[in-house]
């Protein structure tokens, strides 16, 4: 529940500005912008992903840190199955 | 050091261990406490205690969500699930941890209906999709999460779903330090500060540590060589006699924080005068309560709730362990009684309680070790 994901942005719908979809190697989610609304990330942005909710922009050399962390703790398996649970899609 | 020819910049690392062996000397102990789960993991997980020297010890504090919910919460909230029509939806965390009459798993094995979400607004979405039934989220976290409840339950009141409500377990990080702080058996030189708590709150809220209690605090990140920095940033503060706060995660943390999540939280939330955590007891504004503004999406004001409590199985000593006063294996039932398979304290539970980590790395070196001299 506590990782934080790095992802990035490939596409914002125009009509509803509070989401996006994100890439996570590969796997494509929608996640809500609502807690960067200071600080509105743009198509192609990198932001850590919590509990599908970005909650801050990151450079995309942060972005494959933040990767290689996740990597190191053994966490990726976790994080990728959080991501393609977002949306209700791959569960139970 | 098992792990460190998977590290990246070993030489950096073999550097500031060094670093660290120098600054540490030999002639006083250091006490630190990490207070985040996610860095207790990474540190049985790296093994960083057998790169560090003796004199530093490592204290593991309260920063794991699901392991400080007492008990009664989860009954309680299960108590909610088994009136008709609701859906019990919560984090793949919560799904284990034991309530009196089992976990929220063990209830679905007997019928009930309890969904596994990886986003809060994917509870919400639950409740689009079953306008006939209630949807219950149990939220737990701290300030990292609380922020994506409080956005949800926005969103929900701005699309009037009323099918949908939050039972509110959300807790904040710095009332647990002073407790710890405040705490007689407790005797700390220095923290190990927050990543992710810290993108929320930033690095502020810690001022008062420095200032007040003489105690420096760097708020780390989770890589062995972030952790292995914070403890040179920590020890040459400790050696200089100075307390201040630093950040040493600066590529993911703001000193200032998110602005936009915490102006989410003060939106939703209202601190409760006290609440209650396993391990420390009742601390006073230490949790969130869903405010009278949104009290239509509160599991507390819809529903009635048995205010369960109930107190940890005697043998069990997993407040003591909390506090940093036991060590994991130290506690009667460890790796006995209480495995990960079989958890009957909360430590055991998540991956992030100490209990867990140090079973899952530690007790398993050791177990293998023992056996390698049985067969020498």
């Amino acid at each position: 529940m506590c990782l934080a994901i790095p992802g990035k942005i490939v596409e914002i719908s125009a009509e509803n500005q509070d989401t996006a979809l994100v890439d996570v190697v590969g796997v494509r989610r929608r996640i809500d912008l609502g807690l960067l609304q200071d600080d509105r990330p743009v198509l192609g942005d990198w932001v850590l992903v919590h509990v599908g909710f970005a909650m801050s922009r990151i450079s995309e050399e942060d972005a494959a840190d933040q990767m290689n962390t996740l990597r190191m703790l053994g966490e990726i398996e976790g994080a990728m199955q959080e991501v393609k649970g977002y949306g209700l899609e791959d569960i139970n | 050091m098992r792990f460190v020819d998977e590290f990246r910049e070993p030489e950096l690392i073999s550097k500031t261990a060094e670093e660290i062996r120098r600054l540490a000397g030999a002639k006083r102990h250091y006490r630190m406490m990490e207070v985040c789960g996610g860095h207790t993991h990474a540190i049985y997980r790296f093994g960083l205690k057998d790169i560090l020297p003796e004199n530093i010890e490592l204290i593991h504090g309260p920063g794991c969500p699901v392991c400080v919910l007492p008990m009664g919460r989860i009954d309680d909230g299960l108590a909610i699930a088994r009136q008709p029509d609701v859906i019990f939806a919560a984090f793949g965390d919560m799904m284990r941890v034991p309530g009196t009459q089992g976990s929220p798993l063990e209830h679905k094995a007997r019928g009930m209906d309890v969904r596994i979400v990886y986003s809060p607004s994917d509870a919400l979405k639950l409740a689009r999709l079953n306008p006939d039934k209630h949807v219950m989220f149990f939220a737990i976290g701290f300030e990292t999460t609380a922020p994506s409840t409080a956005l949800t339950i926005m969103r929900a009141k701005a699309e009037g779903l009323r099918n949908f409500s939050v039972f509110c377990n959300h807790v904040t990080i710095i009332p647990a330090i002073r407790a710890i702080l405040d705490s007689p058996d407790m005797r700390l030189d220095a923290f190990i500060g927050p990543g992710h708590v810290s993108t929320v709150i930033g690095c502020r809220p810690y001022e008062w540590i420095a200032h007040n209690e003489r105690k420096p605090i760097v708020v780390s990140g989770f890589e062995p060589l972030d952790m292995l920095q914070s403890v040179v940033m920590l020890l040459r503060q400790l050696n200089a006699g100075e307390a201040r706060v630093e950040n040493q995660y600066k590529r993911v943390v703001p000193w200032e924080g998110n602005r936009a999540a915490l102006r989410a939280i003060a939106e939703v939330f209202q601190l409760r005068p006290y609440f209650e955590w396993r391990g420390l007891g009742f601390i006073s504004q230490s949790a969130l309560r869903v405010n009278d503004k949104y009290a239509e999406w509160d599991s507390e004001q819809r529903f009635t709730v048995p205010g369960i409590r109930v107190t940890d199985p005697k043998a069990a000593q997993c407040g003591e362990v909390l506090k940093g006063v036991l060590k994991p294996h130290q506690c009667k039932l460890f790796g006995r009684e209480c495995t990960p398979e079989h958890p009957i304290g909360a430590l055991m539970v998540s991956s992030e309680g100490s209990c867990a980590a140090y079973y899952s790395y530690e007790h398993r070196k050791a177990a293998m070790e023992n056996s390698l001299i049985a067969i020498s």
